[in-house]
């Protein structure tokens, strides 16, 4: 059932460590388009939030380095083949990786009928879109972590080589539903396929994660559960890419779980609430990625600034046809409260 | 006859092997206890779950997502309060998804008092169940109804809360189910656990037969004429006593068994309450903002000028908990003695 066009090109690895970036030539130019595409899209929603086209912004710019190769990565379907998504509210980067058109965020932050994950009737980042097993992003911190082992039980019973996957902050693991995502990930003899990840930008809204945490690293959280575990520097996109093609091929193969956590940034702020600014200081992993790329000799200014340009206009064009297209009929509030049998 | 544990392990025996049944699962659901009201013996995709309740619903809806058919316990709902959060996701996700994702899943929890529970085993949830859209909720108060419910909620595309009222669980029906053996020490034969090592033990399973008590349709217990009392799960039997015991005054009380809250069979309530003109809703949780209250509320609204008499609910006292004592739990949750007064001063009412 994998939707998985054929011009897509497969992520691959070839060169050996250490010479140049680690990885090749083409995977790294879309990557950086990728991550460029993404970064573009939160900007025009924030942007159209600014503009009033849109009552709330949270997303994801500063996790593109960390978000595109985890979408490469995943194997894109329906059902238990396939791998599943719980994200959280920051996936835009994973949803474009895995080959979504960016006008659904846009009409999601806009509220229109035409909003494909909700008709209008949730926050903007708040994907979902069972065709490729990404489940239902939601608003309350954490739930996805108490929700992912069921799909990853599921995939253990059927066999194959689909995993589950779950993402979310920092600050939220110290809610119970991590503990419980670990202790439902290693029973004994019942170890489930997941890759259990938390983004790590030591913020929860205006909390700073070190003055309410006392664990030293928070991947370290897997090793009293006999994990495996790893910690990333999630601006470090090859080096992302690279640790996550380690934990997806363990996971798959050893169906059993594991334990990611990736440093990242957090480039605007928490969300609209805290002003949806730039943030000075945090490190922006598309300036790194491209100062890595012409160095390297892979990409030169030009290129880049080309890249961005096109799709600053490509998605500044959908955001326009966006703003003309309906709201959701108020009688709507009544549809899909139940699903019916056919 | 079976008792309504019985009923609901018979019910989830078929669902598994009919209705696609695929987990089901809980704090001692599997063997060797096969939960603590028995109610999961013997079951093939019965299995115990780690002591977590947010887990037991997350993973409940994980499985769902996966093409799943999962029946979750929570042991008693005293412990389901801390899942609210989930409960409230499972029962939006249809929704807010503009009905991308639906949760094919059951949710069992005994509830209400009875068995000198005390604070903690005593709780109802009905009146917190009612307020979180996006479910059915469904509860029995006869093994043969817990059975075509059961039968009914694993065959549901959407979330499912199935309360059992505990103290009804070891009760034995009226009617038997479909395919018992006629003698219920055969039954017990077959499908209970023995006492001791049950490592070897399997059941011998009944040759059941579907039945489905339809979501949302009442059953009408009891005809009358003076007054309409509407009431479900622990209560229901004891409506059905109080009105025997008054027919012999003259007093024609009709009993309506709601055994499905949401949706729910207003029909039947209309019907019933335009022919009596008045009604007494009864339930054993607190009082305040009630189920109770919603259908009071609307019967007053839509059937006023069919009244003869304001509209009445009996239900439990506004009080933190159930306390242990028995006249402390008397006094907390309607008693026979409350019922049979209750009808009594209505019927005597006049407008
Ligand atoms: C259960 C819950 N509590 C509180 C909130 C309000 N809230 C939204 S985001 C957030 C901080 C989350 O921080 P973290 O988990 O580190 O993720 P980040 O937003 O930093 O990626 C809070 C407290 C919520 N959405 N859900």
């Amino acid at each position: 059932m994998s939707e998985r066009g054929p011009s897509r090109p497969r992520p691959q690895l070839v060169r050996a460590e250490g010479e140049g970036l680690g990885i090749d030539r083409e995977l790294l130019v879309r990557m950086h388009e990728l991550m460029v595409k993404a970064r573009v899209l939160e900007e025009r929603l924030i942007q159209m939030y600014k503009a009033g086209h849109g009552y709330f912004w949270i997303g994801g710019p500063g996790e593109e380095a960390f978000n595109v190769p985890l979408g490469l990565l995943m194997k894109r379907g329906q059902g238990p083949a396939y791998d599943y998504l719980h994200g959280h509210y920051r996936q835009s980067a994973t949803l474009l990786a895995l080959g979504e058109e960016p006008v659904g965020a846009l009409r999601q932050m806009k509220n229109t009928a035409t909003d494909p994950y909700s008709a209008g009737r949730n926050f903007a980042g708040h994907f979902t879109k069972r065709a490729w097993n990404i489940a239902p992003i939601t608003s309350p911190i954490e739930v996805q972590y108490a929700i992912a082992p069921g799909t990853a039980m599921a995939q253990k019973r059927f066999g194959g080589d689909g995993i589950t996957i779950v993402t979310g902050g920092d600050a939220g693991t110290a809610e119970g539903d991590f503990a419980s995502c670990l202790v439902w990930s290693s029973r004994p003899g019942q170890e489930l396929p997941i890759l259990i990840i938390v983004t790590n930008n030591h913020w929860g809204i205006s909390t700073a994660a070190a003055t309410q945490q006392g664990a030293k690293s928070l991947a370290d959280r897997g090793k009293a559960f006999g994990m495996r575990t790893a910690s990333v520097d999630g601006n470090d996109v090859v080096g992302s890419y690279l640790a996550l093609k380690e934990a997806f091929g363990y996971v798959r193969s050893e169906r059993k779980p594991f334990l990611m956590e990736a440093m990242v940034s957090r480039l605007y702020g928490h969300s609209s609430a805290s002003g949806a600014n730039p943030v000075p200081g945090e490190v922006d992993c598309i300036a790194t990625f491209e100062e890595q790329l012409e160095k390297g000799g892979i990409l030169n200014r030009a290129a880049m600034v080309q890249v961005r340009e096109r799709w600053t206009k490509e998605i500044g064009e959908a955001a326009r046809r966006v703003r003309d297209e309906p709201m959701p009929a108020p009688e709507s509030i009544w549809n899909n409260i139940y699903k019916e049998r056919s | 006859m079976a008792n309504m544990a019985q009923a609901v392990r018979m019910a989830l025996h078929y669902a598994e092997e009919n209705l696609g049944v695929t987990d089901v699962f809980g704090e001692d659901v599997g063997p060797p206890l096969g939960g603590v009201f028995t109610a999961t013996q013997g079951l093939k995709t019965a299995w115990n779950s780690p002591l977590d309740e947010r887990g037991i619903i997350g993973v409940a809806m994980g499985l769902a997502m996966a093409g799943q058919r999962p029946v979750a316990e929570i042991q008693f709902c005293d412990y389901i309060y801390n899942t609210i959060d989930l409960l409230k996701i499972a029962g939006n996700t249809c929704w807010c998804t503009n009905g991308d994702w639906n949760l094919p899943m059951v949710v069992k929890t005994p509830v209400g008092s009875g068995i000198r529970g005390s604070i903690y085993h005593s709780h109802s949830f009905d009146a917190t169940a009612t307020h979180i859209p996006g479910w059915k909720i469904v509860m029995p108060s006869t093994p043969l109804d817990a059975y075509g419910l059961m039968l009914s909620a694993c065959q549901d595309d959407n979330p499912v809360l199935f309360l059992e009222p505990k103290a009804l669980l070891r009760i034995k029906g009226d009617e038997p189910i479909p395919g018992e053996p006629a003698d219920e020490r055969a039954l017990s034969k077959m499908i209970d656990a023995p006492l001791g090592d049950r490592s070897a033990w399997k059941p011998d399973w009944p040759a059941l037969e579907p039945y489905f008590v339809p979501i949302g349709k009442a059953r009408l217990v009891r005809e009358g004429t003076t007054l309409s009392v509407v009431s479900y799960g622990r209560m229901l039997p004891l409506c059905v006593r109080a009105a025997a015991a008054l027919a012999e005054t003259g007093i024609r009380a009709e009993v309506i068994d709601l055994r499905s809250l949401w949706p729910y069979d207003w029909e039947a309530i209309r019907d019933s309450v335009e022919k009596t003109g008045k009604v007494l809703f009864v339930n054993e949780d607190t009082e305040v903002t009630n189920f109770g209250e919603h259908l009071l509320r609307r019967t007053v609204e839509e059937l006023f000028y069919r009244l003869l008499a304001p509209p009445r609910l009996l239900a439990g006292k506004f009080v933190p908990g159930i306390g242990l004592a028995d006249p402390l739990e008397a006094a907390s949750v309607p008693q026979l003695s409350d019922i049979t007064e209750a009808i009594r001063s209505l019927a005597a009412e006049q407008a």
